[in-house]
Parts: structure tokens; C-alpha cells; sequence
């Protein structure tokens, strides 16, 4: 339970930290909040020869607007800042009602937005809130700068389309349209566990009150975040009603996620969540969706 | 090199304290065996059951998931910082004293590290809000509804105090 012994180093800036990557590359590992990181260490299921520790990257933690209302996080913004900033309710509201899910308080004071992206748990929040409202990302190397769109971020359980010697430096929440509703929900055994089934949803409402267009992604449900085209495809072009929420809660939970089960919940368990979430996601967004079309 | 030992400097308990560690020594570690500051206990060691809670720069966090090398140039505060003599409790460990908040006592430190800057957010909770604050920390004696209790009893006194 302790770690194995590695070499540290911790640059105080980017332009040091972008240098120390391509230098270091596979031989280390970057040290963003350490949540997940250390416990992986401690148990010494990960081994590596050396930490690059970028918390002394101050340039790194920032949350600022962009011209045309995106947001634009700075990539070891910690999931505590995000919870306290007066920003990220009216910008991003979608990230903002999932950062308490996200374990425990103490873990959120250390945890970082960048960190868990790159991660890449699919049952963490925040690769599947990026997902959903479409985040763009921005990797820094030796070579330059790179832009990730999120749909081709993530490469499966754990894994992501940066390259060793990347460091992911920012994350650009786009604004949301008009006449659009949020919702996240999850279910847990426990307050903080991971959860069983989470699914996020974005819906749009037109000036008709018909579904313009829709977003559904499930956390836990596959290996990543899975984005549940064909439900969100059925939603489109009618009327928010019951009848519709059933039929894409029925696509996603039965054909398009594909859980692995656990001993906290049976693969049946787990479509079970995902099909009672989603109905309950779709009418709290479907009902914001209203609110905002009538503001 | 893998063993090279790194110089810290920090403030424990307003106390400065400069030691040489190795990379791989997690901060609980190094505040119990460097600085013999026992009352943060470790539980899992994987950040699960809260008992290692300290305040890293007034902030709660978990010193078993950061290495002491991190917290060069940082202030800590422990469960031994709480009260200023031996002889008066902090009124939040008064509290857990007499509305039986513990039992065996392991787990405590860690609670009351969590509440001290959550009770100076939220000096008046509600109970679902408490329920929250302390989802981080596992207690396997009470039950919790004895912590819930005397962290009411807390907030009370605590705000008696400013008024």
C-alpha cells in the first residue's frame, strides 16, 4: 500500500513541463490532482519511473469566457474551483449540476478537470459532461499546440488519443443554443461511490415546441462514455411526450449501452437504472427546455 | 535518480518544519513518521475512507492521495492544531464529546478536519447538507447519527460564540 519508488519533478511552467514530456515520454507519468493516480500507485497497480507533478503549473488553472460565450477551463482547474465559480451555473450548467456527484468533497478539493479527462474512467462524470456538450480540447507538446474534438478523444477504457509527450492545457465548453434543457442524473449505492448507471442529457426545444436536437450519454455503461445516437436521433422532430422519452429510453438501456455489471449491480440491473434515468433526465430537461423557451 | 531525497518546507500547525524525503512518501506517512503527528490516521490508503483528512491550505483533502514532496511551500493543519492547549477541546470536538460522536475514536480526526472549514462555510447547516459534508468519511460505530447530532450541536455553539 505505498507507492514503488519513482523520480519526481515538478517545473513550475508549461513551457518546462511541455519540455520535461518530450524528454521524459512513456518512461513518465503527469500528476494532475492525483485522485485516481496515487491510489493506483499506492496499490501499485501503476509503476511509473517518473512523476511529472503539474501542480505547480499555476498558468494551468484558470476559468475564463471567450469571445461568443464558450468557456475555456484551463486543464488543472480543480473540480472545487469549478463547484465555486459564478460562471459555470449559467455557461455550463450541464458540468455544474454533475461536479457534486463527483465523490466526496475532499477529493473534489484535489481532483482536476484535465486529470479526469485524461483518465478517462468510464464511470467518472466528466468524460461523459465533456461529451455530451461537445468540449473542445487543446493539447500542448514540443511540436505546438493540437485541438481535440471530444468525440475522438476518447479511445476506449482508459485510454485517449494523446500521445505520451501531450499535455491536455485547456478545455472550451461552446456556449449552449437558446431553448435548451440540461439534466444530469446517477444512481450509487452510496453518496460518492461510483455510480451504477449516470446518464447526461442535453435537449433542444424549437419555437414549435418540438425536439430540435438531443444528447444523451450514459457513464458506466461501456468502455467509455457512450453516446446514445439512436435514442437521441428518436427524440428529434416531435413533441417532448411520455410515449417519446419511453421509446429512447428503451433504445439506449436496451441497444445501445453495453454494461459490463458489477457486484454492486447485474448487467439487467444496470439497463434497468439507465432506462428510469433517461425518462426521468429527459422530463426534468424537456421541462428546462420549456422554462427557457418561455424567458 | 529514484532515492534522491528532496528537500520540504512547510508549516504544520503554524509551525515550520524542513525535512529530506523520498518522492515515493505519501504525506500521511511523512506527517506521522517524520513529524510524529500520529492523530492522522490512516485507513485504506486509496482515499475511501477519509480517517487521513487534513487541511492543505485551509482545504480539506486526503493526505494518503499527495505525496509530502507536493506540499513543499504549502500549510498543513491537523487534528492536533485544533485546540490551543491541551486542557479546552475545539467546541467541534466538545461536541463529538458529549453527543458521543465516537466510539473507538479512529475515525474522528478525519471528521473533524472535513467540518472545521465546512462550518465556517455553512455555520448553519441542515442535516442534508451535513449528511454531504461527511459522505467522505466512513465511521464504523456509530451509525452516524451521534456525529450528525453533535455537529448540530456544534454549529449552534459555534454561532452562540460569534453572536
Amino acid at each position: 500500500m505505498k507507492p514503488a519508488p519513482f523520480e519526481y519533478l515538478a517545473p513550475d511552467s508549461l513551457e518546462e513541463a511541455v519540455s520535461l514530456a518530450a524528454q521524459h515520454g512513456d518512461h513518465a507519468k503527469l500528476l494532475a490532482g492525483g485522485q485516481s493516480l496515487i491510489p493506483a500507485m499506492n496499490f501499485r497497480v501503476v509503476q511509473p519511473a517518473m512523476l511529472i507533478d503539474l501542480n505547480r503549473v499555476t498558468e494551468l488553472r484558470y476559468i475564463r469566457q471567450n469571445e461568443g460565450g464558450a468557456l475555456a477551463i484551463g486543464s488543472m482547474t480543480t473540480q472545487h474551483e469549478l463547484e465555486i465559480d459564478g460562471q459555470v451555473p449559467d455557461r455550463v450548467p450541464l458540468l455544474f449540476e454533475a461536479l457534486p456527484h463527483i465523490a466526496h468533497p475532499q477529493i473534489r478539493n484535489r481532483g482536476t478537470l484535465g486529470g479526469s479527462l485524461v483518465h478517462a474512467d468510464p464511470a467518472a462524470e466528466l468524460p461523459v459532461i465533456a461529451l455530451a456538450c461537445g468540449a473542445r480540447l487543446k493539447a500542448r507538446s514540443r511540436e505546438g499546440e493540437r485541438w481535440i474534438e471530444i468525440g475522438s478523444f476518447f479511445q476506449g477504457m482508459f485510454m485517449t488519443d494523446l500521445a505520451p509527450e501531450e499535455i491536455l492545457v485547456e478545455v472550451v465548453f461552446p456556449p449552449m443554443p437558446p431553448g435548451t434543457g440540461w439534466s444530469f442524473m446517477e444512481a450509487s449505492r452510496r453518496r460518492g461511490d461510483y455510480a451504477m448507471m449516470g446518464v447526461a442529457v442535453l435537449l433542444r426545444l424549437d419555437g414549435e415546441g418540438v425536439c430540435a436536437s438531443a444528447r444523451l450519454v450514459y457513464l458506466n455503461a461501456g468502455d467509455g462514455p457512450v453516446d446514445a445516437h439512436e435514442a437521441a436521433a428518436s427524440l428529434i422532430g416531435s413533441k417532448p411526450t411520455a410515449a417519446a422519452f419511453e421509446e429512447a429510453a428503451d433504445i439506449a438501456s436496451q441497444k445501445e449501452i453495453d454494461p459490463f455489471g458489477n457486484i454492486h449491480a447485474t448487467v439487467d440491473f444496470q439497463r434497468h437504472l439507465a432506462h428510469v434515468l433517461t425518462r426521468r433526465a429527459l422530463e426534468q430537461a424537456s421541462g428546462r427546455a420549456q422554462r427557457a423557451r418561455a424567458n | 535518480m529514484q532515492n534522491e531525497l528532496h528537500t520540504v518546507h512547510l508549516t504544520i500547525n503554524g509551525k515550520q518544519f524542513e525535512r529530506d524525503v523520498e518522492p515515493r512518501t505519501l504525506l500521511s506517512d511523512f506527517l506521522r513518521h517524520e513529524i510524529g503527528l500520529t492523530g492522522t490516521h490512516v485507513g485504506c490508503e486509496h482515499g475511501v475512507c477519509g480517517a487521513c483528512t487534513i487541511l492543505y491550505d485551509g482545504q480539506p483533502v486526503r493526505s494518503c492521495l499527495m505525496l509530502a514532496v507536493q506540499a513543499s511551500g504549502h500549510a498543513i493543519s491537523t487534528v492536533e492544531g485544533l485546540s490551543a492547549n491541551l486542557k479546552e477541546l475545539h467546541p467541534l470536538q466538545q461536541a463529538f464529546w458529549e453527543s458521543h460522536g465516537l466510539q473507538c475514536g479512529f475515525c474522528t480526526p478525519g471528521f473533524l478536519m472535513t467540518l472545521v472549514p465546512f462550518l465556517e462555510t455553512n455555520p448553519n447547516p441542515s442535516e442534508n447538507q451535513i449528511r454531504a459534508a461527511i459522505s467522505g468519511n466512513l465511521c464504523r460505530c456509530t451509525g452516524y447519527q451521534n456525529i450528525v447530532k453533535a455537529i448540530q450541536s456544534a454549529a449552534e455553539r459555534m454561532q452562540a460564540k460569534v453572536a
